[in-house]
């Protein structure tokens, strides 16, 4: 009972505080972990769900009226989350890894941006940009082409293993990447580094604001994208990828098709990619390929990783962390720090506005974010929320090593 | 090692984040109100020393200029944003710049491709972006009331490049190599078709992302022997392609874009870009006096020489400024809305020269030089050549 | 097409892509080696090579402020640089693993790859942090010795400047010298042993740990070489110059064969060679549809092509396949 107390108290904090202080980072901050407390919070399923649903549908677009930047910092959470599951599957499932999955980000975000926006013209001829709605059924389009360039890649790197699959992975992602960057030439494709914009939004007539129905689209398919995972893991083929990812010989012998496996579960993984792909250059109105580095690549890993490999509610609060830490909590540091230092804050009797410029805190949020990274990895190495049967298997693998405490 | 539960943590960061919860509210200024710029640009990663120096050109504007909105009453301070060179960074700052309704102006980007989509939020309120670096054409062509920019347009720099090799060098054949961005690129092409139209004969036509080792794209070059080399791009890389087509022997006369205005071109290349042109918006100081004094505060202050985009910062800056002074008339701060139609009005004597915007955001009218280097010294970037002055307005949308 | 031309410039594209190869045979050894011992990739050697690269140029300008540049021969000046950045680099190594990957050794083997990149993040602007401060600027270029800059002509279109000789000349001894401390010595024996098996290497008395330790100290100690020598060559270092290198150099010990020595020498010449006969030829063999910009697709496609025939790199065999 004082689970649940506790976590409305939380949550009606969390959503006083953003109210109060609608320009503190804390307050959203706040708020973030009282959604994340009653996740872990001993309380009857029922009414995590409806907390976390009232969370969520009511109280985040009520926040994102108060102030956009946070619905702005839930969109990209959900997008990077969306991704992050999507690497889950082959990386923490099938245990492929794979170092260059935004390049079905990317293949997604090139599909819809190509014929959403006037470039299509340039191809094809007459017609484009397609009618806004069109979106909707590109949604599908985009994932049905990255789940295709999945198998294209899966196909010719099936023999290989461990490192050496990563090495073709992490190739195929910077050929994607330079391949947008210069298919302006000898056919204007991709119209190269210049980009392409502006790209059409989808409709969404039954919200005011165009933000939050941005929102709760982009919520909507990581429920989807969620429920899949779910349905997934504990399928056939989940157990085949588990299987396949412990022991690929064993895994044979017992009966899993290799070949179908593996090439599944890179489609699989790459369709999430490319339905965000699609969102993501609706919500920019214009892309490039500076969006698809090989440095964005290695964030969604951190995510997976970070959050606990193979685990789902692992591979959500991995990208919340990150998404949040970069784009809020060490923003919001470094911006606190600077408002001290306009204000001329004397701290041990040294006056911050004499700060040089080479230490302007702005500068230094990666060097920060490195450090979090390995903290992170050294103090709980299974992850944030760990599958459950990574646990059981670490518990065993470090000596003395106590089992974490289940995530419910 | 112990296992440090979830749970343990989550009440840790709850119990430290509700504590500070009153302190981290924006602490309020006296008197009537605060102004606030913003910068976005990059301040880490590759090109962290290019978006320092939008940054630095800002900060030094402010301080110069903020004399007339202190004396009625403001507060004018500088908000530093990092966009990494990234375009989900950069959008997601941007919200959190329009939610500060503070910031009455942005400064920035460095990168097209992060500008772009950023300006789309600026432009939910209406709230003013004055680019110092973004050539894009795409950038102002979209028609946007609340976008400028300071720096020239790709199209029309290139063009003046071109125009230059063809008259009065009298380049027999040109190679062309850029460095694959939008910036790069952009001048590269139009420089490449504006050669072909004046009847230089372009050997060559490369694109590389490649940061230090040109040998590769050198050994064709040096084996086709051209009158002139034109590198679109920026020095960080400009300078070690010339140092190294040097080195490897190429005679050819070397020629670049702005990107190359900085005085470390020489401090990393050295004797090998002696002579070489650039064109630029910007003259240089010993040619202005009002660019002479910007290089010797900046100096004073940040101990270096101002970096590329630096200049055209400190110019959006004041512009910036001059406009939220014409909207403040009455004492009263001032809305995003009016300030962004007075950035439209302000016609402002800069270092890099009469800056007027037209109904785009573009320059009115821009004045281009074309200057050689001088000295393998860095300390006399100052006293590079004018060898040529040209004045072009930026062409009206296509569309 | 020009084919005349293609034939002239032939023998300096292989110059070029040799001495390229060279240097990516460097610092992917730092890569193969832990590689070979741990099974694990070093994320953060790119900045351990870079950091070589900083020490060489620090010492340099250090030298050339004090006047003594010019007056000392330069083969001993070029000599003091390279211990110096082979020192700072491998004593980083020994400390990053200490840190940063020791706590992890019995994770899963993902893991330690993040920790890697937290460590190459910070790294990065760390570097950043101490060259803004006490240079106030992180582009620094590597003072020119102009004896290094001679060149010498082969034949009447090709030369080669003594700079690209001594890089040549540098990391062949260095890979032989690796070579024959692996092989044949004691420590050697040690290392290999602890490839082989860490349970049965300890059991055999052998300190897993100081292995390890000295593991990344060679192999940090390689990278820091070719950070000096990298900046000798291009001259221009910054703190994010390392990343592309490195990742290059990662891509050509898998194409030798990870954890095999005379395999990231073979897979970075393989790599630098494709990659300067890629940004030489391709412009001129298509007539300009493309260019050098297609070097890094050329180079992965011959890649994943010889991956495929060769699931374990050029030279894998030696390799053991483990579960």
């Amino acid at each position: 009972m004082t689970h649940a107390a506790a976590s409305i108290a939380l949550l009606a904090l969390g959503g006083a505080a953003v109210w109060i202080y609608p320009r503190s980072i804390l307050a959203f901050l706040v708020f973030q972990c009282a959604l994340l407390a009653i996740y872990v919070a001993r309380v009857p399923w029922w009414l995590r769900a409806a907390l976390l649903a009232f969370g969520l549908l009511v109280m985040m677009p009520v926040i994102g009226g108060r102030n956009g930047y946070y619905l702005e910092v839930a969109t990209q959470v959900c997008i990077f989350a969306a991704l992050a599951l999507g690497l889950n599957i082959v990386v923490g499932l099938a245990g492929l890894l794979d170092l260059g999955y935004v390049a079905f980000f990317a293949v997604g975000a090139y599909t819809w941006a190509i014929v959403g926006s006037p470039h299509g013209n340039v191809i094809f001829g007459g017609g484009f940009p397609l009618p806004a709605w069109m979106f909707y059924v590109f949604l599908l389009v985009g994932l049905l082409v990255a789940a295709i360039t999945g198998v294209l890649l899966g196909l010719p790197v099936l023999r290989l293993r461990g490192d050496y699959l990563a090495i073709v992975t992490l190739g195929f992602g910077e050929v994607i990447r330079v391949l947008a960057n210069n298919l302006d030439k000898p056919i204007n494709i991709t119209n190269g580094p210049k980009g392409l914009t502006p790209i059409s939004r989808p409709p969404l007539p039954y919200f005011v604001e165009y933000n939050q129905g941005f929102y709760f689209l982009v919520l909507l398919i990581v429920i989807v994208v969620i429920l899949v995972n779910r349905r997934l893991e504990d399928s056939h083929i989940g157990r085949a990828w588990e299987a396949m990812r412990e022991d690929e010989l064993a895994a044979q012998a017992m009966g899993v098709p290799l070949v179908r496996s593996k090439l599944l579960a890179f489609a699989c993984g790459a369709s999430f990619a490319g339905v965000m792909g699609v969102v993501f250059s609706a919500k920019q109105i214009f892309i490039n390929p500076e969006s698809f580095t090989f440095l964005e690549s290695i964030g969604v890993l951190a995510m997976v990783i970070l959050g606990g490999m193979g685990s789902i509610p692992g591979a959500v609060v991995g990208a919340t962390v990150v998404t949040v830490l970069n784009i809020q909590v060490l923003k919001g540091l470094s911006l606190w720090l600077n408002e001290l230092k306009n204000a001329g804050t004397t701290i041990l009797g040294y006056n911050l506005a004499n700060l040089p410029t080479q230490l302007e805190p702005a500068k230094y949020e990666r060097m920060v974010f490195g450090i979090i990274l390995v903290v992170m990895m050294i103090v709980r190495p299974q992850g944030l929320f760990p599958a459950r049967r990574r646990q059981r298997e670490l518990a065993h693998l470090g000596e003395g090593t106590p089992p974490a405490a289940p995530p419910s | 090692m112990k296992h440090v539960t979830l749970r343990g943590g989550l009440v840790l960061a709850l119990a430290l984040a509700v504590a500070l919860l009153p302190g981290a509210s924006p602490i309020e200024a006296q008197g009537k109100g605060t102004i606030k710029i913003a910068t976005q640009s990059p301040l880490s990663g590759g090109q962290a020393a290019l978006g320092e120096g939008i940054k630095l050109g800002t900060q030094l504007a402010i301080d110069k200029f903020k004399g007339n909105l202190e004396k009625a009453g403001f507060k004018v301070e500088l908000v530093p944003f990092d966009d990494q060179a990234k375009p989900d960074v950069g959008v997601a700052n941007a919200k959190n710049i329009i939610a500060d309704k503070d910031i009455l102006a942005v400064i920035g980007h460095l990168n097209s491709g992060v500008a772009i989509p950023s300006s789309e939020v600026y432009k939910e309120t209406n709230l003013t972006m004055i680019s110092p670096a973004n050539t894009n054409p795409t950038v102002t062509d979209r028609g946007y009331g609340n976008v400028n920019r300071v720096c020239g347009r790709d199209d029309v720099q290139g063009v003046v490049g071109s125009e230059f090799a063809a008259g009065t060098v009298k380049a027999k054949s040109v190679y062309i190599v850029h460095d694959k961005t939008t910036y790069g690129q952009g001048v590269a092409e139009f420089f490449r078709d504006d050669a072909k139209k004046k009847g230089l004969n372009v050997a060559g036509f490369e694109g590389t992302e490649e940061k230090s080792n040109f040998d590769p794209i050198l050994t064709p070059i040096k084996a086709k022997n051209p009158s002139l080399i034109y590198f679109g791009g920026i020095y960080d890389q400009g300078a070690p392609f010339f140092k190294q087509a040097s080195e490897k022997g190429i005679k050819a006369k070397f020629m670049g874009p702005d990107g190359m205005d900085s005085s470390d071109l020489t401090k990393i290349a050295g004797k090998a870009v002696v002579g070489m042109y650039y064109t630029s918006a910007a003259g240089p100081a010993s040619a202005l006096t009002g660019a002479k004094g910007f290089v010797d505060d900046y100096k004073k202050k940040f101990s270096k020489n101002p970096e590329p985009y630096a200049a055209e910062a400190y110019d959006a800056t004041a512009i910036a400024l001059k406009a939220i002074e014409a909207a403040a008339k009455g004492g009263k701060l001032p809305s995003r809305e009016a300030v962004s139609a007075a950035v439209r009005q302000v016609k402002h004597k800069g270092i890099t020269g009469e800056i007027e915007f037209d109904g785009k955001g573009d320059r009115k009218k821009a004045l281009y030089f074309v200057l050689q280097v001088a000295s393998d010294n860095p300390e006399k970037w100052g006293e590079n050549k004018i060898v040529k002055q040209l004045t072009i307005a930026a062409p009206s949308a296509k569309k | 097409m020009d084919l005349q031309l293609l034939v002239t410039i032939f023998p300096q594209v292989l110059l070029d892509g040799i001495l390229l190869g060279f240097m990516y045979a460097l610092i992917a050894l730092g890569y193969t080696m832990v590689y070979g011992v741990l099974e694990f990739i070093n994320f953060a050697h790119s900045e351990i090579f870079i950091v070589g690269a900083f020490v060489g140029v620090e010492i340099l300008l250090g030298l050339k402020s004090a006047g003594l540049l010019e007056a000392i021969p330069w083969l001993p000046v070029l000599l003091l640089v390279l211990v110096a950045g082979m020192a700072a680099s491998g004593l980083l190594a020994v400390s990053i693993e200490r840190i940063a990957y020791r706590p992890l050794r019995h994770a899963p083997r993902l893991i330690p790859l993040i920790s890697a990149i937290g460590v190459s993040f910070f790294l990065q602007d760390a570097i950043r942090l101490f060259e803004s401060i006490w240079r106030n600027a992180f582009n620094l270029v590597y003072p020119t010795l102009d004896v290094l800059n001679r060149r010498y002509d082969l034949t009447s279109t090709i030369d080669i400047p003594l700079k690209s000789v001594v890089v040549i000349a540098a990391a062949l001894l260095m890979l032989w010298a690796l070579w024959a401390l692996v092989n044949r010595t004691k420590i050697g024996t040690a290392i290999r042993a602890v490839a082989e098996d860490q349970a049965a290497a300890s059991l055999m008395g052998i300190n897993v740990n100081r292995i390890i330790s000295l593991t990344f100290l060679i192999g940090g100690a390689m990278g820091g070489a070719a950070g000096v020598l990298f900046g000798v060559q291009y001259s221009l270092v910054n703190p994010y110059t390392g990343f592309i290198p490195g990742l290059k150099a990662f891509t050509a010990a898998v194409l030798g064969g990870i954890g095999n020595i005379p395999g990231a020498m073979v897979g970075g010449l393989v790599l630098g060679l494709l990659e300067a006969f890629a940004a030489s030829y391709l412009s001129l063999l298509t007539g300009g549809a493309f260019g050098a910009e297609y070097k890094d697709i050329f180079a992965f496609s011959v890649l994943i092509l010889i991956l495929i025939f060769r699931p374990k790199g050029l030279l894998g065999e030696v390799v053991r396949e483990r579960a």
